[in-house]
């Protein structure tokens, strides 16, 4: 049995098989075990930059990149936007109280409403309750709203959590999980087929970037867009990349899958927004 | 004596036309082989080199293994037919789509990815 066909038995396959559910502590352990093993030299937050914590070349050019951040006009404009009131004459803070560092506070399992609930959708939220339109979730103004509230969350921990006093919630953590390791698309991969199982390796002339992390620094200023994005955007684009049709954004499906892989990078600092290739 | 001529007549024109067969299929062979490289570096069809290492390719992925020496690691080239096909009946976690049973790659165009892999 190969590293992929453990590391899944550890968290699908023989839940599946015995009956018995591991744990999402479980699943923590022994997918974070997974990278320390096959990256040994890299700490946690390290893995925090992708795919430049493991490739030298990558990151030099990266490196010269921040020097002058891409997203540093972004993160202005967002601040603008968190500060200026609606038509109402109310804030975004008098729905997000704990703002604008609110990173750590998300994604989060909400019992009221029964599901995952993002920045993101908290934000388009709060506009709609005080009579303002909701924004483009892929790129824009929203993504530039998070690259402030993501700048101002730096450093804080990532502490997903599935409260255990609503099965509801380790059902859309267990469905994130069934997604991640599900194959798709006409090309077959799932998500760890290219960043467990092959990560570290190259694709053509890419290194493929580890999963552990890739949670932590959302938006991203990626000079293939040319653009800031949000995560369900790169979800989305990764889902054509394998020739499979993409869901939408904030759609439950890539909700869920966001919980899973944010709760797999707990513990790990958030350093968004991030510039990428 | 004339019945004798005719035959051997008949002999040499077999002969040349079986000779002009043998040229026929070869050129055919060496198309295919031709048409099957483009397939493997094009990155919407085969895509091969984005994972294997190919001679005379640039810039080869290295998720799998090199193709070389093709014809000694499949000495029946319907087995590679099949590997290429469906890498997952031999291996079902490979990473390796199934390009026949997905039909990212049309029978033809599988045929001659096929010629082109077992020349290597």
């Amino acid at each position: 049995m190969n590293l992929i066909q453990r590391i899944a038995a550890g968290l699908a396959i023989a839940a599946v098989s015995t009956g018995l559910l591991a744990s999402p502590e479980d699943d923590l352990k022994a997918f974070q075990g997974f990278f320390h093993k096959r990256f040994p030299d890299v700490s946690n937050a390290e893995l925090g930059n992708g795919v430049y914590a493991i490739d030298p070349v990558g990151r030099a050019n990266w490196e010269a990149i921040e020097e002058f951040p891409p997203y540093e006009p972004m993160i202005d404009q967002g601040h603008e936007m968190w500060d200026k009131p609606f038509a109402n004459g109310k804030h975004y803070k008098d729905c997000l109280p704990d703002g604008p560092a609110l990173g750590k506070e998300f994604p989060h399992w909400d019992k009221k409403s029964g599901r995952v609930v993002t920045l993101p959708l908290a934000l388009n939220e709060c506009r709609e309750v005080n009579g303002e339109k909701p924004l483009p979730y892929n790129k824009g103004k929203l993504a530039s709203l998070l690259a402030y509230l993501a700048f101002e969350s730096r450093g804080q921990l990532i502490d997903v959590k599935i409260p255990k006093d609503d099965p509801r919630a380790l059902e859309a953590y267990e469905k994130g999980k069934h997604f991640y390791f599900a194959r798709r698309g006409q090309l077959n991969f799932s998500c760890a087929t290219c960043h467990m199982q092959s990560t570290g390796m190259r694709i053509r002339s890419e290194i493929l970037s580890p999963a552990l992390g890739q949670a932590t620094h959302w938006p991203v200023y990626r000079s293939k867009w040319g653009e800031l994005g949000t995560l369900h955007r790169r979800f989305g684009g990764c889902n054509k990349n394998v020739r499979a049709k993409a869901f939408p954004a904030q759609s439950e499906e890539y909700r869920d899958l966001e919980y899973f892989l944010t709760y797999m990078s707990n513990g790990l600092p958030l350093n968004g927004p991030a510039a990428r290739k | 004596m004339r019945d004798e001529h005719r035959g051997r007549r008949a002999a040499r024109s077999l002969a040349l036309l079986a000779g002009l067969a043998v040229g026929l299929s070869a050129a055919a062979a060496d198309s295919n082989i031709e048409k099957g490289r483009a397939i493997a570096l094009e990155r919407s069809k085969g895509n091969c080199i984005a994972c294997h290492m190919i001679p005379g390719g640039d810039s080869p992925g290295n998720i799998a293994p090199p193709l070389v020496g093709m014809k000694a690691r499949f000495p029946d080239r319907a087995a590679l037919k099949a590997q290429i096909f469906d890498a997952t009946v031999r291996n079902p976690e490979t990473s390796m789509p199934p390009f026949g049973r997905n039909r990212i790659l049309t029978p033809k165009e599988l045929d001659e990815v096929v010629d082109f892999v077992w020349s290597l």
